[in-house]
């Protein structure tokens, strides 16, 4: 149990900061398949980003702009709905996909 | 000022000077009247409080907590079989160590169904995290009432207290009660400091996050050390008390006449009263008896009570409960407070009172006169007012 | 009416919800929390209780809340709502704060329709100014898939499995949406995680109204309903076009379907699509069965429009 504090260090009663889990959990290792964005066909209707149940489709000034790699877990709901098929769900480590 | 009330208007009376934030409170006979009381304030406008008449028990102290995590300074009161329905909630609230007052009129737990007294209610939250007073009178029961909010909120401690008074016994009959002027009671007892209240939305936090393996241990052991610190608390806090209101409580216990006993008994909440006047008679008789009443139960204040007790020859502590199955609770708190020590009493433990079963002198007489007769500790039950 | 853009620019301004936490690859329930989150514009205080939701997204030291947040247990969120919504009126008078905070509590079934059901029914009936959304995905799902009273009949639950005696859960669901209802509150709605802006504009024009406010929200839970992990929206689409889980609000009193299908679309082609229903169609007691499942869905739509036409909007 390396690196994990001793009890003089927690914080009372528990109580922790909001929004730590985005730094200390990267779920993006979970993935057997990951997103690939073909920009070329999306028409920014942002039903990816509405959603994505992990946060990781980035939008900057309303735009989709791309995955954040870090957390997605390549479910695939972002390519299912997609209207123009401009999300494909490509193996992360070879094999297939589970919907190819 | 000075006033004929009862026991669950003194406690009233202080809540009223306390004027939590919230009281979130559902009925249980004995308790229903220190609810009705504190409604009867707010619905005419006598403290500005948020009153929410709960459905349950369980909701009721799970109301408290919402309302004290979000920032506010929270009451509560119950008893019996509404303790046993909250008592879940009860643990919670020390993990998180919110500091809610609570006032538990002691009545026996079911089953069969009883609405008298005994500390099988209090006994249930032993463990439970919960700082655990009890008091002997209705002048008891005010005073510790508004020293809890004290102690609660001590930020060593921040913890739930339970302040103890005797179901029917001490709620019921009319006593007479030294109040403190509105204006000193609330300077003492002064303003709820709240730890990260959710209603601080600039900065948000997480209250009850889900602890693996990995951190359990230690945020309990985090939570032992606010039990820990609340014995230097409660001496301090009496001291304040003792400075705004002249009455002088010294110490985790009183300790009646017990600097020269040779016998003596132990007993929490009113019971101590009656063993007072049976103490009395048998030192008019040449018998060196006296009495350990403690106020703090929980934490047990084990060094002292044992410092108290090493000189007696032999004491007899008395149980309002059974702990099923092994030696009362109150007793096993002193023989494992004594158990260190070189030389110590012979010890006798006692099952009273049950149900509101009545204790009389005359039987506590009888229990410091048997004790003399014992030649050794053992493991067994007694009995008081029992019928074979 | 908050379109797609306005949620988008709430959440450019502020995360609320964030990633890192460890629910299921393709859980519709954090769909559900997002939405509703950016659906208020307000700062926000929230609840849950013992679920899915709150052990995946509180394991201390991380949280995926980054509005204030709190749980207490399994039976409790709308009693411990009610202690916080009742401090912040209090402090309020008291001067001790100014802005306005919105209330809202995000329970799975197991601690809205079974074990909370006391809790939210003491809170409705009290007047709570508050929010509940129900993420119903129709099983106690965090323990292993166990039968609700949201469970629908014959369904596959651990608690409830398909034996040779009893194939799967023998009752029928409670339908907690009318049971809400029926403590006057003046907003109630049904919604379903397929439909997040028909979600987000019920969410807006709950909070228009004070006091207690509820939406029932079907919330698939492909691991619990055995169905593909990216199948969440087409699942609970299905739901809705078969009439199986009606779009309606009931506005202080006032009944109004928000979707009527136009194509009577058999409930057999939602389950065929589940494991959970599976055993219908392998065994041939099963159809008899469907019929069952189908003339409950049809009672209750029929049910639902008699209602909207007795205590409808024009009504």
């Amino acid at each position: 149990m390396a690196g994990l504090k001793g009890w003089r260090e927690l914080p009372l009663g528990g109580v922790v900061a909001g929004g730590t889990a985005r730094d200390l959990n990267k779920t993006g290792s979970w993935r057997a398949e990951r997103p690939i964005w073909h920009e070329e066909k999306c028409i920014q209707c942002l039903q990816c980003w509405l959603h994505c149940p992990d946060d990781s489709v980035l939008i900057r000034g309303g735009k989709v702009t791309g995955f954040d790699y870090e957390h997605c877990k390549g479910c695939g709901v972002c390519a299912a709905i997609c209207p123009k098929d401009a999300i494909e769900m490509v193996p992360e480590r070879g094999g297939e996909c589970a919907r190819p | 000022m000075r006033k004929a009330i009862t026991g669950h208007k003194a406690v009233a009376e202080a809540m009223r000077q306390i004027e939590p934030d919230v009281v979130a409170v559902y009925p249980i006979t004995p308790q229903s009247e220190i609810a009705e009381y504190y409604a009867d304030y707010v619905h005419n406008g006598l403290v500005r409080t948020e009153l929410i008449p709960v459905e349950s028990e369980h909701s009721a102290l799970s109301a408290c907590i919402g309302a004290a995590a979000a920032g506010g300074r929270v009451m509560t009161a119950t008893s019996s079989q509404g303790l046993a329905l909250m008592v879940e909630v009860l643990y919670i609230a020390a993990g998180l160590r919110l500091p809610i007052v609570m006032a538990l009129a002691n009545r026996s737990l079911s089953a069969p169904i009883n609405i008298h007294c005994d500390h099988s209610d209090a006994y249930l939250a032993r463990d439970s995290g919960a700082v655990q007073i009890f008091a002997e009178s209705a002048q008891e029961a005010y005073d510790y009432t508004l020293m809890a909010q004290r102690i609660a909120e001590d930020m060593r401690v921040r913890l739930p207290v339970i302040v103890n008074l005797d179901g029917f016994t001490l709620t019921h009959t009319v006593q007479p009660v030294d109040l403190l002027e509105d204006e000193v009671a609330k300077k003492f007892v002064g303003e709820f400091k709240p730890f990260a209240p959710l209603l601080d939305v600039e900065h948000p936090v997480t209250w009850g996050a889900f602890a693996m393996p990995d951190y359990y241990f230690e945020l309990k052991r985090a939570q032992e050390a606010g039990m820990e610190a609340v014995p230097a608390v409660f001496l301090e806090v009496q001291r304040a008390f003792a400075e705004v209101s002249g009455r002088r409580y010294e110490g985790f216990f009183e300790a009646y006449k017990l600097a020269d006993a040779e016998y003596a008994l132990v007993v929490l909440g009113s019971t101590a009263g009656t063993a007072k006047v049976a103490v009395d008679e048998l030192r008019a008789r040449g018998m060196k008896v006296g009495l350990l009443k403690p106020w703090l139960w929980r934490p047990f204040p084990g060094p002292a009570v044992a410092e108290a007790l090493a000189h007696l020859k032999a004491v007899a502590v008395l149980d309002r409960a059974f702990s099923f199955g092994t030696m009362g609770a109150l007793y096993e708190d002193v023989a494992s407070a004594l158990y260190p020590l070189e030389k110590r009493p012979i010890l006798v433990n006692y099952i009273y009172g049950l149900g509101g079963r009545d204790i009389t002198v005359p039987q506590l007489v009888q229990a410091l006169e048997e004790l003399p007769k014992i030649r050794r500790t053992e493991w067994a039950l007694r009995y008081i007012g029992l019928r074979e | 009416m908050p379109s797609i853009k306005v949620l988008a620019e709430r959440e450019e301004r502020g995360v609320r919800f964030t990633g890192g936490h460890t629910l299921c690859a393709g859980c519709a329930e954090p769909m559900v929390v997002r939405t509703v989150l950016n659906a208020i514009p307000d700062p926000v205080v929230v609840a849950s209780p013992t679920g899915c939701l709150e052990v995946a997204t509180s394991r201390f030291p991380g949280t995926a809340w980054n509005v204030p947040w709190i749980h207490v247990a399994f039976e409790n969120a709308a009693a411990v709502i009610s202690g916080v919504e009742a401090a912040y009126k209090v402090l309020r008078k008291k001067g001790f704060l100014d802005k306005r905070v919105r209330f809202v509590v995000f329970a799975g079934d197991g601690g809205t329709y079974d074990i909370g059901l006391q809790a939210l029914s003491g809170a409705l009936e009290r007047g709570h100014d508050f929010l509940y959304v129900c993420l119903n995905n129709e099983a106690y799902m965090n323990t292993g898939v166990q039968r609700s009273s949201a469970t629908p009949k014959c369904a596959a639950a651990t608690t409830a499995p398909v034996g040779e005696a009893i194939p799967g859960k023998p009752q029928e669901r409670k339908d907690l949406t009318e049971i809400v209802a029926a403590h006057g509150i003046p907003y109630v709605a049904q919604a379903a995680v397929s439909h997040l802006i028909d979600l987000a504009n019920k969410v807006e024009r709950a909070m228009n109204y004070e006091g207690p406010k509820f939406i029932n929200v079907l919330t698939t839970c492909p691991l619990g309903w055995r169905t593909p992990r990216d199948s969440a929206i087409q699942q609970a689409k299905l739901a809705v076009e078969t009439r199986y889980w009606p779009l309606y609000e009931v506005i202080e009193g006032r009944y109004k379907i928000n979707y009527k299908p136009k194509e009577h679309v058999p409930v057999e082609e939602w389950l065929k699509t589940q494991g959970r229903f599976r055993h219908l169609f392998r065994d041939p007691r099963g159809k008899e069965l469907i019929a069952q499942i189908q003339a409950e869905v049809d009672r209750r739509w029929e049910l639902l429009l008699k209602k909207e036409q007795c205590f409808g909007v024009g009504g």
